[in-house]
């Protein structure tokens, strides 16, 4: 039972601070718990199908499926992400003005959420495809479900949605004129760590070679495998041994993102031109 | 924002992941990795302990014989990678120095073995 609470736990509170953090983002808007209720149903139903097709998948691309497959949706997770803070940038602050108006505003805003909605679907997916094999296998080894194994399960999924809570609600704690930075930032972070994510399962796979120097090792100060070092891997891809290439594409990926909200930003309305 | 503007985004970064991936492919490494093997039965990692040379990237072939998941993992390593039952899987380590590496079934944590650098 306390393996199975301690596995869904961890999964849950991973996929939980991502969700935490879409609900923070999209406060207010018309229609987002729809969206990610979608999007958390979504990920268990891929989550369901990545686990039984695992077999499969891992024999894929000379053996190493599951990496490319995790790099992939891990990069497209990344994509959503940049879309959706470039999008922000450019439409935030006439969302904001005209959230409760009914008509193009929330037409506009789904657009955003749909983005969200995929995030959130993949993150669960990822999460979810780990805990439904390690159940199935506890199950197979009983032959059964067994009411310790359930009571598990569901103890940390519970604790884990608890922390999804916890991450929305200490977000909403922030005064809205500074929420929109404070978002747009957190999700900055999220989509380079996820993108480092994506370059270390090609490392793994041998798919990339260069530049795979361990640049520092701070596993003496905080391991990521630690609790809070879990944390700060999901929340902003910290690593106790990055290699360069993950290093690299980090930066990559923040820059990326910088100049595409700076390009893409709506032109200010404090100072109109005059013609 | 337009639809061009979409479609530049997306150009833009597949770009910057093509670049990556060329860098990566082109500066790929000569050196084959050493092939290390490694079963994992009745919960237990056979042999419990491998051996491997340093600054040589690795190969870890790892089979599962147990008739239920596993997810061979090491946080020393950098690797995680399920197993199904009956399954045999490859993760591949970049060169280590010298030194003692933990590995682990994630799945069953007291399934847990050791990689000796010397």
């Amino acid at each position: 039972m306390l393996a199975a609470l301690l596995i869904v736990f961890r999964e849950v509170f991973e996929a939980g601070l991502i969700i935490g953090i879409v609900m923070a983002v999209t406060a207010g808007v018309v229609g987002r718990g729809l969206w990610v209720a979608a999007g958390v149903a979504a990920g268990v139903v891929g989550a369901c199908v990545v686990a039984v097709f695992t077999g499969g998948l891992s024999e894929l691309f000379g053996g190493s499926g599951q990496e490319v497959f995790n790099a992939g949706i891990l990069s497209f997770a990344v994509i959503m992400l940049t879309w959706h803070n470039v999008w922000m940038a450019r439409h935030g602050r006439e969302l904001a003005a005209e959230l409760q108006a009914a008509g193009e505003a929330v037409v506009a805003g789904s657009k955003s959420l749909a983005a969200l909605a995929v995030v959130v679907a993949i993150a669960v997916l990822r999460e979810g495809a780990e805990v439904v094999l390690f159940l199935y296998g506890v199950a197979a080894a009983q032959g059964g479900a067994s009411w310790s194994m359930v009571a598990g399960g569901g103890i940390g999924l519970v604790l884990g949605s608890l922390v999804c809570l916890a991450t929305y609600l200490g977000l909403l704690t922030i005064p809205a004129r500074y929420l929109f930075g404070v978002t747009s930032t957190l999700i900055a972070f999220l989509a380079a760590g996820l993108a480092a994510q994506a370059i270390a399962f090609l490392q793994q796979a041998a798919i990339i070679t260069a530049l795979d120097q361990t640049v520092w090792d701070t596993s003496w100060l905080l391991s990521d495998s630690s609790f809070l070092g879990r944390a700060l891997h999901t929340l902003i891809g910290y690593v106790d041994q990055p290699t360069a290439m993950q290093l690299v594409v980090y930066m990559a990926t923040l820059a990326v993102i910088v100049v595409l909200m700076k390009v893409f930003a709506a032109p200010s309305t404090e100072h109109p031109q005059t013609a | 924002m337009t639809g061009t503007a979409h479609r530049k985004i997306g150009a833009g970064i597949v770009t910057a992941l093509l670049i990556a991936a060329a860098v990566g492919c082109g500066g790929a490494r000569a050196e084959d990795p050493v092939s290390l093997s490694v079963t994992i039965k009745n919960q237990k990692f056979e042999p419990a302990e491998l051996h491997a040379p340093p600054d040589k990237p690795l190969a870890i072939h790892v089979k599962n014989l147990n008739t239920i998941p596993s997810e061979f993992e090491s946080s020393d390593m950098h690797f995680e990678k399920i197993v199904p039952a009956g399954a045999e899987a490859v993760v591949r380590v970049r060169p280590l120095q010298p030194g003692r590496y933990n590995f682990f079934d994630d799945f069953h944590r007291a399934t847990q073995g050791t990689l000796v650098v010397p």
